[in-house]
């Protein structure tokens, strides 16, 4: 008869401890890349922060040892992501109540469903690509080429999938007594939509919307092909119809020269958007945890 | 005017005339005929799968929401086929007001919870007294009067099917469906709903699906027994009918059918 206490020669105990063992390796592995790569830019990247940095136009490369400050390209990503969420968000959450709430599981709900799939793993390079082509060189922005707006139309085909999915799944949520008891007092779809299921989803469209943002703020290939790059202010709407700078293509030119003050700044850029990423990532956390206090008050 | 030209008692309100309804090939209710009167409390019982909600659910288009669900014949409310296509669902949903199984207020405050159907309904008058007579009528009044602003899920079960109540009296319906509205409650909280109801009785037409018979006994004026049968053409499925329709003294006391006999006295069910 064995004995019921706890054998550490067992093979299955070992075996056990190894696994585990095994597992939680890989797991700490897994989140190194994480904790490196955000040191790494907080050191390289931190130390070069300065008031200036928010205020003064990048210097060219090679002209003096001073490389200027990131302005133009910190107010550009705000732009040009404020555009892509203009078009995204409306498109998307309008999309993801007719997929939760009007269709009716037919096939034309199923395809867009799929082509929602297919479109969240598009490489954003294609995205890049495909504004270009439809709009840059074709110069139907009132002839203007490389601009701000088309930067904002690319980063929103990257947004347009995570919106419309977390509408719809935020919207299939919401228990259907709801809409049963807003249909009931004599409601139209219309009002049960806006007034009862949309805010009782607002939490995960939210979530969704704030990540969507997140992940278009911090693309540089789609921007490479339609804002590309400037080095000057941006002073009035009408730089809205010429190139513009971003984070994530100063730092893709910057890194690229061989001079280190230029290579500074491309630091500078890393730790500012890495943070506000990360802030945005933290915001989208907080609201969710808020919202679902007030909930059920 | 979508109005027939067949005669109708004026103090029937409500008619049901050779009515089936299907989910895709399945058929849950055949061939009902009935006549609901004005002002009276009418309960439909039978075992499950009878069905009697699906009936409910069919007098204000509830059954709309439902994928594949079809309904033949017609439905009679003030002299219209509320099936007809020219109907719009929404306006007999503002004149047939339902209370559903589970309560299910809006996620807002108590007040909001009766001001919304008001509101949409195109109300213009005093909200604040609105808000009050409706859940005097609901009697939730006193419970509730100092905290109007808290949220809806802050009241117990029984206080919330109240609150459902008073927001469907706010649109002032001309009748009420409620589909086994003290199921999900408690023998006290289900008292007070029955009170309410005999209250509501004054002024509007009740029709509420149970499946206590004593409750049907205690509130209801009339009721309609369904059961369930096998039909010969059907596809082996059991299949809804209206077996008995009558007062509820006399379902009770002296029933016709003999599968009312043994539903009321609980040898199936």
């Amino acid at each position: 008869m064995n004995s019921l206490y706890y054998q550490k020669r067992l093979s299955r105990n070992i075996g056990d401890k190894f696994f585990t063992s095994l597992s939680v390796i890989c797991a700490l592995i897994a989140i190194l890349p994480l904790i490196f790569l955000v040191t790494y830019i907080l050191i390289k990247g931190g130390s070069q922060i300065t008031p200036e940095l928010f205020t003064l136009e990048p210097n060219p490369p090679g002209d003096d040892l001073d490389a200027g400050g990131i302005n133009p390209a910190l107010i550009g990503t705000l732009i040009i992501t404020t555009i892509a969420s203009i078009i995204a968000i409306p498109v998307g959450v309008g999309g993801g109540i007719y997929l939760a709430e009007y269709s009716k599981g037919g096939a034309f709900s199923r395809f867009i469903r799929f082509g929602v799939n297919v479109l969240a793993g598009v490489p954003s390079i294609i995205a890049g690509v495909f504004i270009y082509a439809l709009i840059i060189s074709t110069k139907i922005l009132f002839g203007s080429m490389y601009s701000g707006l088309a930067g904002g139309m690319a980063l929103s085909i990257l947004m347009l999938p995570t919106v419309i999915k977390t509408t719809d799944e935020g919207l299939k949520l919401v228990p259907n007594e709801l809409r049963y008891a807003s249909l009931g007092v004599g409601a139209s779809m219309y009002t049960t939509i806006l007034k009862v299921t949309l805010p009782s989803a607002f939490r995960s469209i939210a979530t969704g919307v704030v990540l969507g943002i997140a992940r278009a703020a911090g693309e540089t290939a789609p921007l490479i092909f339609t804002a590309l790059f400037s080095y000057y202010y941006i002073t009035g709407l009408g730089d809205l119809f010429y190139e513009m700078g971003s984070l994530a293509v100063l730092i893709y030119n910057f890194a690229l020269e061989p001079y280190d003050a230029q290579n500074k700044l491309a630091w500078a850029a890393s730790f500012i958007l890495v943070l506000s990423i990360l802030s945005v990532n933290i915001f989208s956390r907080i609201l969710a945890a808020f919202t679902e206090k007030t909930k059920r008050v | 005017m979508i109005k027939t030209n067949k005669k109708i008692p004026k103090n029937i309100i409500l008619s049901l005339e050779n009515v089936s309804i299907s989910y895709g090939t399945f058929e849950a209710v055949r061939n009902v005929f009935c006549n609901f009167k004005k002002g009276n409390i009418t309960s439909l019982i039978g075992p499950s799968g009878c069905g009697k909600s699906t009936v409910l659910r069919s007098l204000n288009r509830m059954n709309d929401l439902i994928p594949n669900c079809s309904l033949k014949g017609t439905v009679l409310f003030d002299g219209t086929n509320i099936y007809d296509k020219r109907v719009d669902p929404v306006e007999v949903r503002r004149r047939i007001g339902m209370v559903f199984q589970q309560p299910n207020p809006f996620p807002k405050s108590i007040y909001e919870n009766i001001a919304f159907g008001a509101r949409i309904n195109g109300f213009t008058g005093n909200m604040n007294e609105l808000v009050e007579i409706s859940l005097r009528k609901a009697a939730l009044w006193d419970e509730c009067k100092d905290k109007l602003n808290d949220s809806g899920y802050s009241l117990s079960g029984g206080q919330q099917q109240r609150l459902c109540i008073a927001r469907t009296i706010a649109i002032e319906p001309e009748i009420i469906l409620m589909d086994e509205p003290c199921s999900a409650l408690d023998p006290i909280s289900t008292l007070k709903i029955e009170e309410t109801m005999h209250e509501l009785k004054k002024n509007y037409t009740i029709i509420i699906v149970t499946h206590n018979m004593q409750q049907a006994l205690r509130v209801s004026d009339m009721t309609a027994f369904f059961n369930a049968i096998e039909y010969e053409d059907g596809d082996g499925g059991k299949v809804g009918y209206l077996a008995e329709f009558n007062s509820t003294k006399k379902i009770f006391n002296s029933p016709k059918e003999k599968t009312t006999q043994e539903y009321i006295s609980g040898k199936f069910g």
